[in-house]
C-alpha cells in the first residue's frame, strides 16, 4: 500500500483509520481498508457464504420448482388460455372477424367455407369434439352441433367429385393429384416413405413427409395446396398412409374448382396430358358453382344459421380469453360487454361468499373450542399435560376419510346423536334434527378436524407465557377474569392470529370434508373446482376459480398483516 | 426460636405447614411476626421453604396447616386480589404489551381509581424510582435495572402497606445490585411499608434488613438482627450458611455457665463458649470466624488460646491476605489478615502458632 518505513501517522493512503476518519468527516459512504466501499467490500465477503446456503436449498429449491410452481403455474395459465380455438379454427377465426354480429344475418359463404376447411382438417385428426367442448362452455348446445358436424363435414364439395371422376377416372387415383401438383423430388420421396409404411404396418411411426409443390402453384392455387397438404399431412399421421393411394377428400376437388374459377390464367401450370386433364374437369364442372356452402351446413343443422353460435366463436376466438374469470364471477362476455348471468346460473358468488363465512365460522369455533385446551396443555404438569397432547395429535394419525365418515355416523337423522336426543326426550322422533348434508355438517366435522391446527401454535405460544405474569397482575389487584383478560389474553393472540391464518386458509381449501357431509348447501368453492377438473373437464373455469381463491387467500394474508402485523404471528418460541 | 407472641404484629404465621405432595412437608411449623415498618428478608439455600413462605402470604399457594395473619386478621382463605400485597417478582413480570405507565396504571385500573389520579400517582411512583421519562417505553427497551425499579414503581404505586420481593435483584449485576440495594431500603423506610426480601444472597440480606430469618430443611434456623446472626450463630448451619466460618469437631469436656471446655478431636483442649450444647460428653463444633484469628496471638493478650498450625496456601486478595493453614488435624482453615504495612506474607510449609479469643470461638450443635 505505502512505503512500510513510512510512520503511520503520516500515511495519506487509504488505512483503515484514514478510512474511517475520511468517512466521518465527509460522511460519505464508509470505506474499506483497501478504499472500496465498505458495503461493497461486505457482499463480496458474504458472497460465499451465500452462495453456499443456497447450495444447500438448491435440491429441495428445484424440486419444489419442478413439483409444484411449474405445475400450478401451468395450471392457473389455463384460466385465461384459449389456444385451441384459434389452433383448430384458424381460417374460421379469420374470416368470422369481419363479420358483423350485430347484423343479426349469418355470415357469409366464405366463413362457411372456412368452417368446412378447419372442421374436415379437424375431424381428420378427431380434435373437433375438443373445440366443440370448449365452445360449449360459452354457449351450450355447440359441443353436439360440431360432434354431428364432424359427422358430415367430409361430404362438402361431394358434387365436384362425382363430376371431376366422371370427366376422368384417372382423378380417382391419388397418385393422380401428386403427379399433377408436386415436384418429382416429393413424388419420389413419398413413394419410399410409403414403402416403408407397407413394409413395418400399424406401428409405422414415421412424420409424414411435407408436401412440396411444384413452382408457382401456390401463389395460383392457394386453396388447393392448402388443402391437399392438410389432406396429406392428416392421412400421413393419422392413418400411415400417403396421398399416392388415397383419393383425396371433395375439398380438395372443390378447391382446385374454386381456385381455377378465380384465376383462369393457372390452367397454363399445367402442361400436355395433364392439361387436359384439368380442362376435362373444368368442362365437366362448368356452372356448377359456386358451391353454396352455407346450405351445406342448413342440410346438416338448421342450428348453424344461428348468428348466436358465429357471435360466440367470434368473441371467443382469440388465444387468451377473459371468458373463464367472468363465468367465474357470474358474468359472461357478449357483443355488447360485460353482462351479468341470468339469476339462476349465478351459482360462484354466493358459493365464494358460502366459503368465505362457513370458512370464518370454522375458525372461529375453533378458537373457542381449543384456547381451553391449549392453556390447560400450556398449564398442566408435564406428564398430564403429554397425555392430554397425544389426545390432540391423536386425530393426525387417524385417516381423515375415517374421521369424516366418523361424523357421517354420528350426524345423520338415524345417527347416534340424533338417537340419544330423541331417547332423551328432547327432540320427538318426527322431528329428529338434520345435522348432516348441510352447513351444520359442514362446520362440525371440519371444526373437529382443524382443531389440532389451532391448537398448536396457540400452545407453544402460551407455553412461552410465565406464570407470573398472571401472579402479579392478581397481586396488583387483578380478578381472575380481569387477570386472563388484560394480561394473559393479549400476550396470547399472536398465537391465535397464526391458528386462524392456518385454520382459515386450510378451510377455505377443503374438499374432501364438505364433500362427504356437506350436501347440497354445505359445499365449498373447492367442491366446485374439484368437479370442474374431473366431472365436467372445464379445467380453464376450474382454474379461474382457482385463481380467484389463491388471490382471495393472498388478499386476506396481506389485509392480516396490516391489521395485526405478521410479525406477531408465532408458530413457537 | 421465633417469638409467637404475635397479638400486636402485622404480619403473623403461626404454625404454618406447607406439603405440595403429601408426603413430604416443604415448610415444618413455621413461626413468625412482624411488626409494622420492619424490613424482613427470608434467607436460604434453594429448596428451603423460603419462597413457599412468600407465596403462602401472597396468596398464590395455601398453607396446608397453619394460618397466616394480617393485622390480626387470618388471610388465609382471601383470594391475592383482595390482599393489597404488593410484590416484586425475580423476573420483573413487567406485562410485555403495556407501556411503563400502562403497567403502573393496571393496579390502580382495577381499584376504580379516577384518571386525574391515577396520572399523579404513576408520576410520583415513577419520579420515586428516578424513572420518570420513561412513562412511554415498553419493558423491552429498558435495561434489567429499568425494568427492576419500573416493577419496584409497580408494586408500590397502588401504596400498598407490605411489598414482598423474591429475589429481586438476581439477575443484575453486582454494581446495579448494590445501587439497587441502597435505594430498596431507604424507599422502604421512607415510606414506611413493611418488606419481605427473599434472597439466597447473604450479603444483600445482611445490609438491607432489620432482621434476617435464616430457612434451612423447612423451618427458620435463626431469626435475629444481622450484627446478631452473624456474631452470634445460634447453630452451626447458620454459622456456616453466613459468612466465612471455621469448624473444628470436638468433645465436650467440662461446662459450667458461660464457658465450656472442648477437647478437640486432635486431643488438643480449648475453653469455647457453648451456645447450643447441652450436655458434657456431647459432640460439638466449633466455630470461629477466620478474621477472629491472629497470627500473631501476642496480641491478643493473656486469655487467647494459642495453636500450632501449618500454612498450606496464601492467597493475595488485595485489602487482606487469605492464609489456608492445617489446624488441628484440618485442613481447611481460614485466616484472614488484613494488609497492613510490613504485614508478614508466609510461604507454604511454614509453621505458625495461630490464636483467638475464647468468646470468639462458640460451641455448636454438631
Amino acid at each position: 500500500m505505502t512505503d512500510a518505513t513510512a510512520s503511520p501517522d503520516k500515511v495519506t493512503g487509504p488505512t483503515p483509520d484514514n478510512a474511517i476518519r475520511d468517512a466521518e468527516r465527509e460522511s460519505g459512504p464508509m470505506l474499506a481498508a483497501d478504499g472500496t466501499p465498505l458495503k461493497k467490500s461486505l457482499a463480496r465477503a458474504q458472497r460465499r457464504q451465500k452462495m453456499r446456503a443456497l447450495g444447500l436449498v438448491a435440491p429441495l429449491l428445484i424440486f419444489i420448482l419442478i413439483t409444484f410452481i411449474i405445475p400450478i403455474g401451468q395450471m392457473l395459465f389455463r384460466s385465461v388460455e384459449n389456444q385451441i380455438v384459434p389452433d383448430t379454427l384458424p381460417r374460421t377465426v379469420e374470416a368470422v372477424e369481419s363479420w358483423d354480429a350485430s347484423s343479426g344475418e349469418p355470415p357469409s359463404q366464405e366463413v362457411y367455407s372456412a368452417m368446412a376447411r378447419d372442421l374436415v382438417v379437424a375431424e381428420g385428426l378427431k380434435i373437433h369434439t375438443r373445440v366443440g367442448s370448449r365452445l360449449n362452455y360459452e354457449a351450450a348446445g355447440l359441443s353436439s352441433l360440431f360432434r354431428q358436424a364432424g359427422r358430415d363435414v367430409d361430404e362438402t364439395g361431394e358434387p365436384f367429385l362425382d363430376a371431376f371422376e366422371e370427366s376422368n377416372e384417372a382423378w380417382e387415383e391419388g397418385s393422380t393429384w401428386v403427379s399433377l401438383l408436386t415436384t418429382e423430388e416429393y413424388q419420389s420421396e413419398i413413394a419410399e416413405w410409403q414403402a416403408r409404411s407397407d413394409e413395418v404396418g400399424r406401428s409405422f411411426d414415421e412424420p409424414a413427409v411435407d408436401v412440396a409443390y411444384r413452382e408457382g402453384f401456390e401463389e395460383a392455387l392457394p386453396r388447393t395446396t392448402d388443402m391437399f397438404s392438410d389432406f396429406a399431412y392428416v392421412i400421413g399421421s393419422e392413418d400411415g398412409e400417403s396421398p399416392l393411394e388415397e383419393e383425396p377428400w371433395p375439398l380438395v376437388y372443390l378447391s382446385l374448382y374454386e381456385d381455377l374459377e378465380a384465376n383462369p390464367e393457372a390452367i397454363e401450370l399445367f402442361e400436355g396430358e395433364q392439361r387436359a386433364l384439368v380442362e376435362e374437369a373444368m368442362a365437366a364442372t362448368e356452372g356448377m358453382g359456386p358451391y353454396d356452402y352455407r346450405a351445406f351446413f342448413e342440410e346438416i343443422d338448421e342450428e348453424w344459421l344461428e348468428p348466436d353460435i358465429w357471435e360466440t366463436l367470434q368473441v371467443f376466438s382469440g388465444p387468451y380469453t377473459s371468458g373463464y374469470f367472468l363465468s367465474a364471477a357470474d358474468r359472461e362476455l357478449t357483443p355488447d360487454g360485460v353482462e351479468r348471468v341470468p339469476e339462476n346460473e349465478r351459482i360462484y358468488g354466493t358459493l365464494f361468499l358460502r366459503t368465505m363465512y362457513m370458512s370464518l365460522a370454522i375458525t372461529f369455533s375453533c378458537i373457542l373450542l381449543g384456547y381451553p385446551v391449549a392453556w390447560l396443555l400450556a398449564n398442566l404438569p408435564l406428564r398430564t399435560a403429554n397425555v392430554l397432547m397425544i389426545l390432540v395429535l391423536l386425530p393426525f394419525w387417524t385417516s381423515l376419510l375415517v374421521r369424516t365418515s366418523a361424523w357421517k355416523v354420528l350426524l345423520q337423522n338415524q345417527g347416534v346423536i340424533n338417537d340419544l336426543l330423541v331417547w332423551l326426550n328432547i327432540v320427538g322422533d318426527g322431528n329428529r334434527l338434520a345435522l348432516i348434508n348441510n352447513q351444520t355438517g359442514t362446520i362440525v366435522a371440519m371444526t373437529h378436524i382443524l382443531l389440532p391446527f389451532m391448537i398448536l401454535p396457540l400452545y407453544s405460544v402460551m407455553k412461552t407465557i410465565p406464570p407470573s405474569y398472571l401472579r402479579a397482575a392478581k397481586s396488583l389487584g387483578a380478578t381472575n377474569w380481569t387477570a386472563f383478560w388484560r394480561v394473559y389474553f393479549p400476550q396470547s393472540v399472536p398465537g391465535i392470529g397464526a391458528g386462524s391464518i392456518l385454520v382459515f386458509i386450510l378451510a377455505i381449501g377443503y374438499y374432501i370434508t364438505p364433500e362427504i357431509v356437506g350436501g347440497e348447501d354445505g359445499v365449498f368453492i373447492s367442491n366446485r373446482i374439484a368437479y370442474h377438473i374431473s366431472t365436467s373437464l372445464n379445467w380453464g373455469l376450474a382454474a379461474a376459480l382457482g385463481s380467484i381463491l389463491l388471490a382471495l387467500v393472498l388478499a386476506l394474508y396481506w389485509l392480516y398483516d396490516r391489521i395485526v402485523g405478521i410479525d406477531n404471528v408465532k408458530l413457537g418460541g | 426460636m421465633a417469638d409467637t407472641a404475635s397479638g400486636d404484629a402485622f404480619v403473623a404465621f403461626e404454625r404454618v405447614q406447607k406439603s405440595y405432595d403429601g408426603e413430604t412437608l416443604v415448610v415444618k411449623d413455621l413461626n413468625l411476626s412482624m411488626p409494622k415498618g420492619e424490613f424482613l428478608t427470608m434467607l436460604g439455600p434453594s429448596g428451603s421453604g423460603k419462597t413457599t413462605c412468600l407465596m403462602m402470604l401472597a396468596g398464590f399457594e395455601t398453607a396446608t396447616h397453619g394460618e397466616i395473619k394480617l393485622e390480626g386478621k387470618p388471610i388465609n382463605n382471601i383470594p391475592p386480589h383482595k390482599r393489597g400485597i404488593g410484590m416484586v417478582f425475580q423476573n420483573y413480570a413487567l406485562f410485555p404489551h403495556m407501556t411503563v405507565a400502562e403497567n403502573l396504571s393496571f393496579p390502580l385500573e382495577v381499584r376504580k381509581i379516577g384518571k386525574s389520579d391515577r396520572e399523579a400517582k404513576i408520576k410520583r411512583a415513577l419520579d420515586m424510582v428516578q424513572m420518570g421519562d420513561f412513562g412511554g417505553r415498553r419493558p423491552a427497551q429498558l435495561s434489567g435495572g429499568q425494568q427492576q425499579r419500573i416493577a419496584l414503581a409497580r408494586a408500590l404505586v397502588f401504596e400498598p402497606e407490605l411489598v414482598l420481593m423474591d429475589e429481586p435483584l438476581g439477575a443484575l449485576d453486582k454494581q446495579l445490585r448494590e445501587s439497587l440495594q441502597f435505594e430498596i431500603t431507604n424507599l422502604a423506610h421512607e415510606l414506611g411499608i413493611t418488606v419481605v426480601y427473599v434472597t439466597h444472597d447473604q450479603t444483600e440480606a445482611l445490609t438491607m434488613s432489620d432482621r434476617v430469618a435464616v430457612f434451612d430443611d423447612g423451618r427458620i434456623q435463626q431469626l435475629a438482627a444481622p450484627d446478631v446472626l452473624y456474631e452470634s450463630p445460634e447453630n452451626s448451619f447458620v454459622a456456616q450458611f453466613i459468612g466465612e466460618n471455621n469448624t473444628l469437631g470436638g468433645r465436650i469436656k467440662q461446662k459450667s455457665g458461660e464457658t465450656c471446655v472442648v477437647e478437640l478431636d486432635s486431643g488438643e483442649v480449648i475453653d469455647a463458649k457453648p451456645v447450643n450444647v447441652k450436655e458434657v460428653g456431647e459432640r460439638t463444633l466449633i466455630s470461629i470466624r477466620p478474621e477472629r484469628v491472629e497470627i500473631d496471638p501476642e496480641a491478643l493478650g493473656p486469655d487467647a488460646h494459642t495453636l500450632k498450625a501449618e500454612v498450606k496456601e496464601f492467597i493475595y486478595m488485595g485489602d487482606t491476605f487469605r492464609t489456608r493453614l492445617s489446624v488441628a488435624g484440618k485442613d481447611d482453615f481460614i485466616v484472614k489478615t488484613r494488609n497492613r504495612a510490613g504485614q508478614a506474607r508466609l510461604q507454604p510449609g511454614q509453621t505458625v502458632h495461630i490464636g483467638w479469643l475464647p468468646q470468639d470461638c462458640r460451641a455448636l450443635d454438631a
